[in-house]
């Protein structure tokens, strides 16, 4: 069983700038939990919080009950970066790295490994540099590199928003196998309306920093309760 | 005046091809001392610009301020208060380098330190940001989040030697003051093209300008093509 996850009351304040304001969230642990809005609403600052790269100004993130502070977060969650960052090594020592730092076996690596890169589909190019494939494979080269971990959490920034069709169905299809596994937790964040259906089986709405709605994708996209939700849903907000 | 420079060239070609023994000499003691300064202000300038590069910290600015000020500093200048502080009367009299090639490398080293420093840690500031913050949410501890770092700025590092071992290879100053010039014992490149210049030996003096630049370009393009390659 994996774990529940807690955000209570998370502010973030750059200079005058709140980008996020008392937000309160659940996690279930197993499954998607979708956090969607405009761009600057806020989503990517808090994946960068729930991955431990950021302190949050005030507020209290929760896991199993526990309080996490970054540092803890960092074990038991990774992200995958909106912009695709790779080493300037190849694809295997990549995907490789996360497992080396933790001083697992060279064996037990390459079959971690070589599980990862099948199940993206790029077997063939483990011995590429990783900054020499095309945005999608690199961005399939990042999930890889992280859902190798086997983390608790996997936080997903925007995993298909520079790719075509094709790489973003082959992402979407490797988040649903992690999901069908229940092995961790999945936040993605999306601007993109269609796939939070597709994938979700919680939605979140951030709008400048703060949380207006939460519900199942059903729900969410039928009988949203906030004024400001059903606009973004319907494609009238304006800025 | 064409003529001239085209038979100083020849000869100066002679003198290099037959491995005259004074031209052998001048050179490999300019590799030996200006490779000594070179692997001095690494053991000592490494780590600042590493530190400077990859952390902040009250007076960051003023440290950074403070070496690329002295990136500029007149070599002469600095070989004045070299050889004031390393002459028989001077504070560190006591340990006779005046006119040796360790007193040139010692200069040579102050001298590089600020380019080294700078260029390094330039270098490894310039590295992507959410490079860090990637290693750091695969698990990377500190240190080995720095080692990533330090891995993507390597070519940066190296360039950043290179220039400093070019640097004091080609200066004149330090060596002029504090190594005084003496045939076999703190003769260099440079202070020998001075004096043989100076002297008249225009051959002389453009076949060591020669090896001069041959050493310094063909170091450049070396790493240029290693780094391509």
């Amino acid at each position: 069983m994996v774990g529940h996850l807690q955000v209570e009351g998370v502010n973030m304040i750059y200079g005058e700038i709140k980008a996020l304001d008392s937000v309160t969230f659940d996690f279930d642990g197993g499954r998607v939990a979708t956090l969607l809005g405009i761009n600057g609403s806020g989503k990517t600052t808090l994946l960068r919080v729930l991955a431990g790269l950021e302190e949050p100004s005030k507020g209290n993130i929760l896991f199993n009950g526990k309080e996490m502070k970054a540092q803890y977060l960092r074990q038991i969650s990774t992200l995958v970066f909106q912009k695709t960052v790779m080493f300037n090594t190849s694809v295997y020592e990549n995907v490789a790295f996360g497992l080396k730092v933790r001083g697992i076996r060279k064996k037990e690596i390459e079959r971690k490994v070589s599980q990862a890169l099948e199940s993206v589909g790029l077997t063939s190019l483990e011995k590429r540099k990783a900054r020499k494939l095309s945005g999608g494979e690199q961005q399939r080269v990042a999930l890889a590199r992280a859902f190798v971990l086997e983390p608790e959490i996997l936080l997903l920034d925007e995993p298909t928003a520079n790719l075509d069709l094709a790489n973003a169905v082959t992402i979407e299809n490797v988040i649903k196998k992690m999901r069908a596994r229940e092995a961790c937790t999945i936040i993605l964040a999306t601007h993109n309306l269609h796939q939070a259906k597709r994938l979700s089986d919680k939605i979140a709405h951030l709008h400048y920093g703060r949380i207006l709605e939460v519900a199942g994708p059903e729900d969410f996209f039928t009988h949203p309760s906030n004024q400001t939700t059903k606009k973004f849903i319907n494609g009238e907000l304006q800025f | 005046m064409f003529e001239t420079f085209v038979e100083a060239f020849r000869q100066a070609l002679i003198l290099i091809l037959t491995g005259d023994p004074e031209v052998f000499s001048v050179t490999t003691r300019s590799i030996y001392v200006s490779g000594l300064a070179t692997l001095f202000s690494c053991i000592w300038g490494l780590p600042v610009a590493i530190t400077l590069g990859l952390s902040s910290f009250p007076g960051k600015r003023l440290v950074r301020g403070f070496f690329n000020a002295m990136l500029g500093i007149p070599t002469v200048a600095l070989g004045l208060i070299l050889f004031l502080l390393l002459s028989k009367s001077g504070p560190l009299g006591i340990f006779r380098l005046l006119y040796t090639p360790l007193a040139i490398s010692i200069g040579q080293s102050i001298l590089i330190t600020p380019i080294l420093i700078s260029f390094t840690s330039s270098s490894v500031e310039s590295t992507d940001v959410e490079l860090r913050n990637l290693a750091r949410t695969l698990g990377a501890s500190n240190l080995q989040t720095n080692f990533v770092v330090l891995r993507e700025a390597l070519w940066g590092v190296v360039l950043a030697v290179v220039a400093s071992f070019n640097r004091a290879f080609a200066e004149l100053g330090v060596a002029m003051m504090l190594g005084g010039n003496i045939r076999y014992v703190t003769r260099v490149l440079t202070t020998s093209i001075s004096l043989e210049t100076a002297r008249g030996e225009i051959a002389f003096s453009i076949a060591l300008a020669i090896i001069l630049m041959a050493i310094v370009f063909s170091l450049s393009l070396f790493l240029s093509f290693i780094r391509r390659s």
